[in-house]
């Protein structure tokens, strides 16, 4: 029955995209409307509270800084990886993809060591509302990492079965997988100044 | 999206419509075909439709007869729920905010975008299937484990969900527990919907049949299109602030939580500094694009029905879409006509005033299209004309009655009264539910390959629109008297008891239609057995879902069907037929 569905790895002529790719634009304007909304809500109660907490003087700067980068290198190499798969190198395909998925554990893993520090010092959603905020739009956007870990890896290996009989359909997957990523590395950007420096 | 085939054929030489011989739970209960999956969300609904319906019979008789027992069913209810066969204030509370849950987004929207976007959509497009069978399937799924999350909360030992399916902070967040469970069902219902969305934008855009371009498309899968990216567009909010109230429950933040709130005479020991008004925009920001997202489909029924049973063009088809497309953008810059009493200031009122009277226009486009779509037609009064026909006054009734609503100074009287409920209930329940059955009727051979009963079928409508009516129309009555909404027992306001006579009279409807639908449901199983054999196109209709066999088979269409035509070419001068189907070269 799919056999009949077009579009699959071709682009649609006139939309000049394929299914996934149209697909994935349409989820990630949802996640915009979410974040969006998280946002709002972040400007509202900052708008409206007495005292707010500079970002710097209670948050680890250092650190956060140090992931920022670790996730823009690690959309570079997500599309490092696309790059080499279209290109057919198969090995630098996986290398890359690997180093994303490393990359993003070690931003998961340094915001772990954030979290454990903020607990020791006392420092809950509870305390007040810019560790809520704090805990809430971080925690989503780490949930958000741990989907793209958890893709990529099944692209890195059991989804990458499917590059031997349809490769195009592959490629769109990874580009695909690529979008999202960027999605999620661009949140973090705004996340960044917004806790953190503001 | 399923590996193993070879795509790079031409679709002609590829398929492959012998149905595949898969286990019978791959074919009927994890299906990825949209049919299967349409029929899966229809019935779904359907059930979920009843339950919340029930739901409501119950809390009539609160209304009508406060604080005496409740005859025959008492002994079914737990001490929570009823003491000595009277309902509790926490019952009623229950009933009442899962009643609107329940109606909204288990039963109208599944029903509407799940159940009648999944099956036509793909047909009437001349597609083999949705884009994505596989999220179509996880969307159903989802939804299904949703609703079963937020009816299972009334058998935890605190109950259902108590404050209102709007579940205005500060008090769902200090509510019982049932509230958390409310907002997990919440999160799988908006992950359901998403991808239903994303699915059902891309299958438009990409799956067409050549030669059926953007301004050839029913008018019914131009509602489903843009109901899709309010859903898409407009649920993420709610998203967020489910989040949000969830944070505040579980994990004790005070987004929605303002400093020194006292409960139950103690102040409450939370951080504070939060904002309930922040809820109101961010639900809101959801819930009025949801209206449309409940209209929508129902207006693009009523187009595809009254077509057919008219023999006779749209009127004013690009019209329509173009006013629908309009409707879906403001739909965005209304929602705070909500909350007109929130105090946030004359010039924010005035602002969500006038767009609000600007969004009438396109709907009052839509609706007279649709009258004027009936002029001069041979009508054949077929059940599903007639719910196609009794949709336009109820609407129109629910519509109008919403204009003093988008008033402030109006509004300040009205808020929060049963002439909200009423109006919003004409809008959705003779209005929307109306469409749907409509649907029911019209493509029920098609599905099944049986037709309904006529008889049965007019037995239903009759008693459906008087009930519908006699429901409620006196609540206009005493909204304008002043008698608030989500009262446990009306008659302790002086102000209320002269309408008092109202709500015996409104619940006695209520049962009343409750009867009205027994001819119904032994309709829609029974005909499965004993209705007339249908065939391939039984309604003489235009669109592409008639062109194909009785049911489709799997994949739709046997070739790939190539569309020459708009979709409401009847009665056109100069033909053998009455009307000439889209996938049809005419005679000259």
């Amino acid at each position: 029955m799919s056999a009949l569905i077009r579009y699959i790895s071709k682009p649609h002529p006139v939309s000049g995209v394929t299914n996934a790719k149209l697909g994935i634009w349409c989820f990630l304007a949802s996640e915009l409307m979410l974040f969006g909304g998280l946002f709002s809500a972040y400007i509202v109660l900052r708008g409206s509270a007495s005292e707010w907490p500079h970002g710097s003087a209670v948050l680890n700067v250092p650190l956060a800084t140090l992931n920022t980068l670790i996730l823009i290198s690690s959309s570079v190499t997500m599309v490092m990886s696309w790059a080499s798969l279209a290109l057919k190198n198969l090995k630098k395909f996986r290398f890359h993809l690997s180093m994303t998925i490393l990359l993003s554990l070690a931003f998961l893993v340094i915001k772990g060591f954030e979290y454990h520090s903020k607990f020791e010092h006392h420092h809950f959603p509870s305390t007040d509302n810019f560790f809520g905020m704090y805990f809430t739009l971080t925690g989503l956007h780490a949930i958000h990492i741990l989907g793209g870990v958890i893709v990529n890896a099944y692209l890195l290996f059991p989804g990458s079965k499917l590059y031997e009989t349809e490769p195009e359909q592959f490629l769109g997957r990874i580009e695909a997988a690529g979008l999202y990523w960027h999605f999620v590395d661009l949140v973090w950007i705004f996340l960044f100044p917004v806790l953190y420096l503001l | 999206m399923s590996s193993g085939h070879h795509h790079s054929h031409p679709p002609q030489e590829a398929h492959s419509n012998h149905e595949p011989d898969l286990p019978f739970w791959q074919k009927y209960i994890f299906s990825v075909d949209h049919k299967v999956i349409g029929v899966q969300y229809t019935v779904t609904a359907l059930i979920f439709l009843l339950v919340g319906f029930c739901l409501m019979l119950l809390m009539r008789w609160q209304l009508a007869y406060p604080g005496k027992e409740i005859p025959w069913i008492a002994g079914w209810f737990s001490e929570r729920q009823m003491l000595g066969g009277i309902m509790l204030p926490e019952f009623y509370n229950q009933l009442g905010a899962m009643h609107g849950t329940i109606m909204i987004f288990l039963g109208v929207v599944p029903l509407a975008v799940g159940g009648f976007g999944n099956y036509v959509i793909p047909l009437q497009i001349g597609a083999p299937d949705m884009a994505f069978p596989k999220l179509n399937m996880a969307s159903y799924w989802l939804f299904l484990i949703g609703g079963v999350i937020m009816i299972s909360s009334f058998f935890l030992p605190e109950g259902a969900a108590q404050s209102g399916w709007t579940s205005y902070p500060p008090l769902s967040v200090v509510a019982a527990g049932g509230q958390t469970t409310w907002l997990v069902g919440m999160l799988f219902l908006i992950f359901s919907s998403l991808l239903g969305s994303m699915n059902f934008i891309v299958t438009i855009v990409q799956l067409r049949a050549d030669g059926l371009t953007f301004f050839r498309l029913p008018f019914f899968v131009w509602a489903q299109f843009v109901t899709s990216f309010l859903l898409l567009l407009a649920f993420p909010p709610l998203q967020a602030a489910a989040v949000l109230q969830f944070m505040d429950r579980v994990f004790h933040t005070s987004f929605f939580l303002p400093s020194g709130l006292v409960v139950a005479g103690k102040v409450l020991e939370v951080a504070g500094g939060g904002n309930p008004i922040l809820w109101q925009h961010l639900f809101w920001f959801l819930a009025h694009p949801e209206v449309y997202v409940l209209i929508l489909p129902a207006m693009g029924i009523c187009a595809e029905v009254m077509t057919c049973n008219t023999r006779k063009p749209l009127y004013g088809y690009k019209s329509m879409i173009y006013s629908t497309i309009f409707l879906g953008f403001m739909s965005f810059v209304v929602w705070a006509h909500h909350m007109f009493l929130t105090n946030m200031g004359t010039k924010m009122s005035t602002f969500f005033q006038i767009t609000t009277m600007i969004i009438s226009i396109p709907s009052v486009i839509i609706l007279t299209s649709l009258i004027l779509s009936l002029w001069g037609g041979s009508i054949r009064f077929k059940t599903p004309m007639l719910f196609a026909i009794a949709f336009l006054p109820m609407f129109a009734i629910g519509g109008l009655t919403g204009l003093p609503l988008g008033l402030t100074a109006a509004d300040i009287h009205l808020h929060d009264t049963y002439y909200v409920i009423g109006h919003f209930h004409y809008i959705v329940a003779p209005g929307t539910l109306f469409g749907l059955f409509a649907g029911i009727y019209h493509w029920y051979p098609k599905v099944t390959g049986r037709k309904m009963s006529e008889v049965l079928g007019k037995i239903h409508f009759l008693g459906t629109l008087i009930g519908m009516n006699c429901i409620f129309m006196p609540m206009f009555i005493m909204g304008i008297a002043g008698v608030s909404r989500r009262l446990w027992d009306p008659t302790q306001y002086a102000h209320a008891v002269p309408t008092q006579p109202l709500n015996v009279f409104i619940s006695i409807a209520a049962w009343c239609m409750a009867l009205g639908q027994i001819p119904f449901i032994i309709n829609f199983f029974g005909s499965l057995i004993w209705g007339k054999k249908a065939d391939d196109n039984p309604w003489q209709a235009t669109t592409l879902e008639w062109a194909t066999s009785t049911p489709p088979p799997h994949g739709n269409f046997a070739t790939p069907p190539q569309v020459y035509r708009g979709p409401y070419e009847y009665s056109v001068p100069g033909q053998r037929t009455d009307f000439l189907p889209q996938n049809v070269k005419g005679d000259n």
